[in-house]
């Protein structure tokens, strides 16, 4: 027969205070665990959402990412005309010539500046990129200082807003419509007509081709032709890839700092665990030797405890999984080292990290426990009746 | 005397359970002073950059160039001593791992406005005489083995080729909070190839740093630069190279305030542990404790007995942690070198282990020691623990 759940739950009552300690320590490690796998996801879903697999970037062979890129208009026309590039319901190649230049703004109510991504876009960047819609306003006129902003933009720096009005590149830039792009990185940029800004800039070349391929099957002819043509100094990668590229160095970091952290928090929840089963085991030892009197076995025995220690682990993963689901209001803003510019995203909760948070509680508590089970079980009946 | 002994005696009761929690504090403070050193190798270039020297760049930033012909204009600027320039070169050895940072710099003038790095005469005369020559940090010539007169050749990002370079100095840091990782090269041979390459962007410099007469006329001189190009094609930004570094970490301040967080949290989790530690010790000794209630002992008397036991636990661990720091932190300090040049466990850090540490021993004993004290005897005799 074993013994029923509710003993090992009112064991965990009567002793509240260690109870309430050992559980929120477990759930402090749970919640840093799964904000570190919610960091690590959210960047991650921003690069997918920002890239869709059937578009190619074209940037300068070696160039890291857009902003160190360069590619002059004869070599744009070249990538042009390849036979792989998509063409539009009315024949018009579905590819878009950028400019992608970095400038120094002021956040609202601050006087810190940040680097901000601004991109000189072609009649086709909008339909490139269907994650992004226009949300109030309207889109910028060829030839003229008009901008439309991110929403992330609009929110957090001076002059950002609708009608407003931003100062660079030695001309007043007048915000005409704003835009949301979900969840990926373009809503920390600014769009304005490509043209117009390569002549303000005083820039002679375009930093980056963007094309919808034909088919998707095609992207390895089409990369070893541009990649290979004696003309043009250039390298071709699908959108996700580009994107993953340039935030390989954060999401390692972040990959780092997360698996240290937790290893070390964990080894401290597990002894907190290990400290208050071994107390329940000496606090009980009368009790031990009652139960296995009255014909409960060994066995019996180690489970009681160890469901005990289970039970400690499911309130603390509950707790910190419960906390953590708070952090997706967050956002996260940062410099990517790599591009020098702001890369923002916010924490991501899903099912795997729900899981896998309950499951790891779930370790510490079998892992804290197990020991002290053992001994419990181990216990002569006369010697545990003799205990005082 | 005697109650000393009766506190260690009271600590080793329980020998598994207070091994447990002192390696439990040990790890805490060994997280926490790791931690604290990440925080601080962020500002490490920070603490390192000098308030004499100024740095000019491009109004609009950083990618944007200026005009080699600033430096004759700069030089003209009242209260201006040496004027050097420089371009991020940010190439790339043999792969994107490899990181350390590259410059294009005039050799003569940025050798003499960076005189924490210690470089011998010879060394330096070879550099300045060869266009092809480069001169590294002690730490990263050690880590990929370069020997002097080695061809060492990066993949340019920004300038585009591989660019050959010949080791022709190896330079130390004056003390420890010098970055030993800087990778800088003549700006001639850059200009000269790109001049062949894209005209364009010849003649064009990505920094000048400026070396003052005295550190009191840096505001002054700073906004005199920035008025000479003000509403010219390329306007100029000049700020301290403090300010300048600053710059960089205030936009990565989320992760630095992360890290920040969690250091706190990780004491917040050990505090939980001690305090669980103490209060079972407690809750088992409450018949002792009113025994010595009855025997006369005063309140006091037992907070000490209590207290006296918690910090015995914490500060067994925080000693073994602080020691561990230091060959964790060389450890750590050799694999993140390319996120982190500068890696070094502070003083600072020391103080805030052992602060932490006592803070931790004083909340861990709060609870117990007010249960324990307010009890009354009749109760705690009665009582089963």
């Amino acid at each position: 027969m074993n013994i029923p759940l509710s003993y090992s739950f009112r064991n965990l009552l009567t002793r509240r205070l260690t109870t309430v300690l050992t559980a929120s320590g477990m759930a402090l490690v749970v919640f840093v665990f799964a904000s570190v796998l919610m960091l690590a996801e959210g960047l991650r879903k921003t690069l997918v959402d920002t890239g869709s697999h059937d578009n190619a970037v074209v940037i300068r062979k070696a160039a890291v990412s857009e902003v160190q890129s360069g590619i002059d208009r004869l070599q744009a026309s070249v990538v042009e005309t390849q036979p792989e590039v998509a063409s539009g319901p009315d024949g018009t190649p579905l590819l878009a010539k950028e400019l992608v230049v970095l400038i120094n703004l002021q956040r609202r109510g601050s006087t810190k500046p940040a680097q901000v991504v601004i991109r000189g876009i072609s009649e086709k960047s909008l339909f490139l990129r269907p994650q992004v819609k226009l949300t109030e306003g309207r889109m910028p006129h060829p030839g003229s200082s008009e901008i439309i902003a991110g929403s992330s933009i609009s929110r957090r720096f001076k002059g950002g807003g609708l009608n407003e009005t931003l100062r660079f590149a030695m001309r007043d830039w007048k915000v005409v419509g704003i835009f949301d792009a979900g969840n990926t990185s373009f809503n920390s940029e600014i769009w304005g007509d490509a043209d117009m800004m390569m002549q303000s800039f005083r820039r002679n070349a375009y930093s980056s081709v963007i094309f919808k391929l034909r088919s998707t099957a095609e992207f390895s002819a089409v990369k070893e032709r541009i990649e290979s043509d004696p003309r043009l100094t250039l390298e071709a990668k699908r959108e996700p890839k580009y994107y993953a590229d340039q935030s390989e160095m954060m999401a390692k970091f972040l990959r780092i700092l997360g698996m240290t952290l937790t290893i070390i928090f964990s080894l401290g929840a597990i002894i907190g665990a290990m400290i208050t089963m071994y107390a329940a085991v000496a606090n009980r030892t009368q009790e031990i030797g009652t139960l296995r009197a009255l014909g409960f076995r060994r066995r019996n025995i180690l489970i009681a405890f160890l469901v005990e220690s289970l039970l400690l682990g499911l309130i603390g993963g509950c707790t910190g999984l419960f906390f953590a689901s708070f952090l997706q209001l967050f956002t996260v803003s940062t410099l990517n080292f790599q591009t020098f510019s702001e890369l923002a995203f916010s924490f991501t909760l899903t099912a795997e990290i729900t899981y896998k948070g309950m499951l790891f509680s779930l370790i510490m508590g079998f892992v804290g426990g197990v020991l002290p089970a053992v001994r419990a079980s181990r216990m002569n009946i006369v010697d545990a009746l003799r205990a005082v | 005397m005697h109650i000393v002994k009766l506190l260690v005696r009271n600590a080793f009761r329980h020998r598994l359970r207070t091994f447990l929690t002192v390696v439990g504090v040990t790890i805490a403070i060994l997280a926490f002073g790791l931690l604290r050193t990440v925080v601080s190798a962020w500002y490490a270039g920070v603490e390192a950059s000098s308030a004499s020297r100024l740095i000019t760049r491009n109004a609009i930033s950083l990618v944007f160039m200026l005009p080699f012909s600033y430096n004759e204009k700069i030089r003209q600027v009242e209260g201006v001593g040496t004027v050097s320039y420089g371009n991020w070169f940010g190439g790339i050895y043999i792969s994107e791992k490899n990181f350390f940072p590259n410059f294009a710099v005039e050799p003569k003038t940025y050798l003499e406005l960076y005189p924490e790095f210690i470089i011998p005469p010879d060394q330096k005369g070879a550099f300045i005489r060869d266009r092809k020559g480069v001169v590294a940090g002690r730490k990263i010539v050690e880590k990929f083995g370069w020997r002097l007169g080695d061809t060492i050749t990066l993949k340019g990002t920004i300038f585009p080729g591989n660019w050959e370079f010949t080791l022709r100095g190896i330079y130390r840091g004056k003390d420890k909070t010098t970055d030993e990782t800087q990778f800088f090269f003549n700006w001639e041979y850059l200009n000269e190839s790109v001049r062949k390459m894209m005209p364009a962007r010849a003649d064009t410099v990505g920094f000048y740093i400026i070396g003052l007469k005295s550190p009191d006329l840096a505001s002054e001189v700073a906004s005199d630069i920035d008025g000479t190009f003000r509403n010219s094609l390329a306007e100029t930004l000049t700020e301290t190279e403090r300010s300048f570094q600053m710059g960089f970490v205030s936009m990565t301040e989320a992760i630095v305030i992360a890290i920040q967080l969690v250091s706190f949290v990780i004491i917040i989790i050990i505090m939980a542990v001690v305090a669980n530690t103490m209060a079972m010790t407690a809750r088992e000794r409450f018949v002792e404790y009113s025994v010595f209630k009855t025997l006369g002992f005063g309140k006091w008397h037992i907070a000490g007995l209590i207290f006296g036991e918690s910090f015995f636990i914490t500060m067994t661990g925080c000693a073994a942690g602080i020691l561990l720091t230091f060959p964790v932190a060389k450890v750590f300090a050799a694999e993140l070198s390319t996120y982190f040049p500068i890696f070094n466990v502070s003083g600072e850090t020391i103080v805030l282990d052992v602060g932490a540490a006592l803070l931790v021993g004083f909340i861990a004993g709060l609870i117990p020691t007010c249960r324990a004290i307010n009890i009354r005897i009749a109760d705690g005799l009665r009582r089963i623990g």
